[in-house]
C-alpha cells in the first residue's frame, strides 16, 4: 500500500494544478506580512476594535508573528478549500480523462487499494498544504516579527501568553487538517463519478459556497438544517483560541467532520468497486 | 498445440442498459497459442477483453485464466497477465522511463534501470527515455504500450490493436516480436485486431465474433480451408484449356477467364483434382493460387454470406 500512496503521490506533485494552491499561498501570504511590517507603526493597536482600545491601554508589538499568523488563518481560512478542491476533483477524474483507468486497474493491486492509496495521497497533499501554509504564516511570522503574547479582540479580549500560543496554533492546524480532508473527501466522491477533473471541482466549490451562505443567513427557517452542513463545523479550530477551551465541542466537532470523512470515502469506494471502467 | 488452456470464457455475457454487447460467448486459447479475435466494429470484442482483464463485469458466465476463476483469483492472474487495452494512454507530464518504472513497481516487476532500457530497447524507444510521453506520437506510445505489457514478463500477453498507428516497418516489427514471444518464450498470446492478413500470418487460432457471440472458432488453416475457395488458374495453353474444361464437370466451378487466367470457386479438395484434370489433357498449368483470404473468410461471415 506505501509504494502505491508513493506512487499516487508522485503522480499528484507532478500536475502543475496541484502547485495552484501551493502558489498562491507562497505569494499572498508574505504579501500579508509585507502589508503588515509596512503599516503597523503603532505595534497593531489600530487592528484592535474600536470599541475595546478605547477601554483599554496597550502598550508593546501586539503585531508579533504569532498575531499575524492569526489573522491570516482567519482570513485565508475560508479560501483554502477553493485550493484544495482542485487536487481533490482530479484524483480519479484525472485518470479516467486521461485513460489511464485501464493501466492502473490491470495491474496486480485490488481496486480497494488504489482508492484508498489515493483517497490517502489527497489527504497527504492536503495537509502537506496546511503545513505551508503554517510554514508561511507561522514561522515566517515569527522570523520576521517575533513571538509575542496573542491579543484577540472579537466580542471580548482575550490575552494568551506568549508561552500559551504555540501549541493553540499546532491544534488549530490539526483540526484544520481534519477540516480540508472533509473538503478532499467531497471532491474525491464527486470524482469518483464522472469522467473530467472539472465537474468535480465545481460541484465541490459550489456545495461548500452554498452551505456557508446557508451557515451565515440568521432566519429560522435554515435554523433547522445548519446542524447538518458540515461546513457549519469547519471553523472548529478556532475552539482552540478560547480560553478555557471547550473541549466537549472539539471532540463534537471532531467526531462530526471525521464522520463526514468516512462517509465519502466509502461512498466512493462503493462506487469505484461498482464502476465499470469503460474510458 | 498445447491442451493446457490458459484461457476458458464460458457462457460470458454483458448487458448495457438495452444493449448486449457479449451474448453467451465462449472461447477457450490454449497455452502457446497466438489466438486472433476477430470481428467487426461493435462485435463485443473490446468488451470481452475488458471483461476479461476486470475492467466491467460480466453480467452472467464465467471467465477462468490459468485454470483460476478470474473473480477469486484477480490479483494472482494479473500478474501473470500483460495488456494493452484500445489506444494507450499513459501519464503524459511522465518520462517513458517514469511510466515504465511506476507501471512496473504496480506489477511487481525487478523495476531497475537495465532491466527498464532493456524494454525501452526491444521497442526502439531507448533514445527516447528521457522525454515526457507527451511529445510521444501515436506509434511511440503504442510502442510504449508494448513495453509496458511484456515488462513483468507475463505467460499471458492481451493485444487489442497492437499495430495501430505503427509505420509498415514498426507493425513487421510487431508481428516478428508477437511470433518471437510466442516460439521462443512460450507465451500465449490473445490479439485482437481489425488488420486480418496480420492476424493471418501471426495467429496459430481464432475466434470471430459478431453481435456478441461466437461465429466460428479453430485454427487459422482450418477456417482457411473450409467452404468454398477462391482460386486463380494461371495456364500457358488458355485456348486449349478452355476447350477442356467446357467438356467437363469443371465447367460449372468456372467462374470467368481472362486471357491465361482461369477463375474458379472451389472446394479445397478439389484443387488438386482440377490440376491433375487439366495436366492429363495436355494443358500446361503454370499457377494455382488460392485467392481466399481471411479477411473474405471474416467478411463472409460476418455479413452473413457463409
Amino acid at each position: 500500500m506505501i509504494k502505491i500512496i508513493s506512487i499516487e503521490l508522485y503522480k499528484i506533485f507532478r500536475k502543475w494544478r496541484t502547485y495552484i494552491g501551493f502558489i498562491t499561498i507562497g505569494v499572498l501570504v508574505p504579501l500579508i506580512h509585507l502589508s503588515f511590517g509596512l503599516t503597523t507603526e503603532d505595534g497593531g493597536v489600530g487592528m484592535i476594535p474600536r470599541s475595546i482600545r478605547e477601554g483599554f491601554v496597550f502598550t508593546g508589538n501586539l503585531a508579533n508573528g504569532y498575531f499575524i499568523s492569526y489573522i491570516i488563518l482567519h482570513s485565508l481560512y475560508i479560501h483554502i478549500p477553493f485550493l484544495i478542491v482542485l487536487i481533490g476533483g482530479d484524483l480519479l477524474a484525472g485518470e479516467a480523462t486521461a485513460g489511464t483507468y485501464r493501466m492502473l486497474i490491470t495491474r496486480p493491486i485490488s481496486r480497494f487499494q488504489i482508492i484508498t492509496s489515493k483517497f490517502l495521497a489527497g489527504i497527504i497533499a492536503t495537509v502537506l498544504m496546511l503545513v505551508w501554509l503554517a510554514i508561511t504564516s507561522l514561522l515566517l511570522g515569527v522570523i520576521l516579527f517575533g513571538p509575542g503574547v496573542l491579543i484577540i479582540a472579537q466580542d471580548k479580549v482575550l490575552i494568551l501568553a506568549e508561552n500559551d500560543v504555540l501549541w493553540r496554533f499546532i491544534a488549530a492546524y490539526g483540526f484544520a487538517s481534519i477540516s480540508m480532508t472533509v473538503v478532499v473527501s467531497l471532491a474525491f466522491l464527486f470524482s469518483s463519478l464522472v469522467e473530467n477533473a472539472i465537474g468535480p471541482i465545481v460541484s465541490t466549490m459550489a456545495i461548500i459556497i452554498v452551505f456557508m451562505i446557508l451557515s451565515v443567513i440568521e432566519l429560522d427557517i435554515f435554523a433547522a438544517i445548519k446542524p447538518y452542513l458540515f461546513t457549519n463545523y469547519l471553523t472548529g479550530w478556532l475552539l482552540f483560541f478560547d480560553d478555557p477551551i471547550d473541549v466537549q465541542a472539539v471532540i463534537k466537532d471532531v467526531l462530526i467532520l471525521t464522520g463526514h470523512i468516512l462517509g465519502f470515502y466509502f461512498l466512493s469506494l462503493y462506487i469505484f468497486i461498482k464502476k465499470d471502467i469503460l474510458s | 498445440m498445447s491442451d493446457e488452456k490458459i484461457i476458458e470464457i464460458e457462457a460470458l455475457s454483458k448487458q448495457f442498459k438495452d444493449v448486449k454487447a457479449v451474448n453467451n460467448l465462449n472461447i477457450n486459447v490454449y497455452k502457446g497459442d497466438v489466438f486472433g479475435f476477430l470481428g467487426p466494429n461493435g462485435a463485443g470484442k473490446s468488451t470481452t477483453i475488458r471483461m476479461m482483464l476486470s475492467l466491467i463485469k460480466p453480467t452472467s458466465g464465467n471467465i477462468k485464466i490459468f485454470g483460476h476463476s478470474l473473480k477469486e483469483n484477480r490479483k494472482d492472474i494479473l500478474r501473470r497477465t500483460g495488456a494493452i487495452v484500445e489506444k494507450p494512454d499513459f501519464y503524459l507530464t511522465l518520462t517513458a522511463y517514469k511510466n515504465i518504472e511506476m507501471l512496473g513497481r504496480l506489477s511487481g516487476a525487478d523495476t531497475s534501470k537495465k532491466k527498464i532500457m532493456e524494454i525501452l530497447e526491444l521497442v526502439g524507444l531507448e533514445k527516447r527515455y528521457k522525454s515526457k510521453v507527451k511529445t510521444f506520437s501515436h506509434g511511440m506510445k503504442q510502442r510504449l504500450g508494448i513495453a509496458q505489457a511484456l515488462f513483468h514478463d507475463p505467460d499471458l500477453i492481451v493485444l487489442d490493436e497492437p499495430t495501430t498507428g505503427l509505420d509498415p516497418q514498426g507493425m513487421k516489427e510487431i508481428r516478428d516480436l508477437i511470433i518471437h514471444l510466442s516460439k521462443d518464450r512460450g507465451k500465449t498470446i490473445f490479439l485482437s485486431s481489425h488488420i486480418l492478413p496480420e492476424v493471418e500470418i501471426v495467429a496459430t487460432r481464432m475466434v470471430i465474433i459478431n453481435k456478441g457471440s461466437t461465429v466460428v472458432e479453430g485454427t487459422v488453416n482450418e477456417l482457411l480451408n473450409s467452404g468454398n475457395l477462391k482460386v486463380t488458374v494461371e495456364v500457358n495453353n488458355p485456348d486449349r484449356a478452355l476447350e477442356v474444361i467446357n467438356t467437363s464437370r469443371w465447367k460449372e466451378k468456372l467462374n470467368n477467364c481472362s486471357n491465361s487466367d482461369f477463375f474458379f470457386t472451389l472446394r479445397q479438395e478439389e484443387i488438386a483434382d482440377l490440376n491433375k484434370y487439366l495436366v492429363t489433357n495436355d494443358v500446361s498449368v503454370s499457377a494455382v493460387i488460392p485467392t481466399r483470404s481471411l479477411e473474405e473468410y471474416f467478411l463472409a461471415l460476418t455479413e452473413g454470406k457463409q
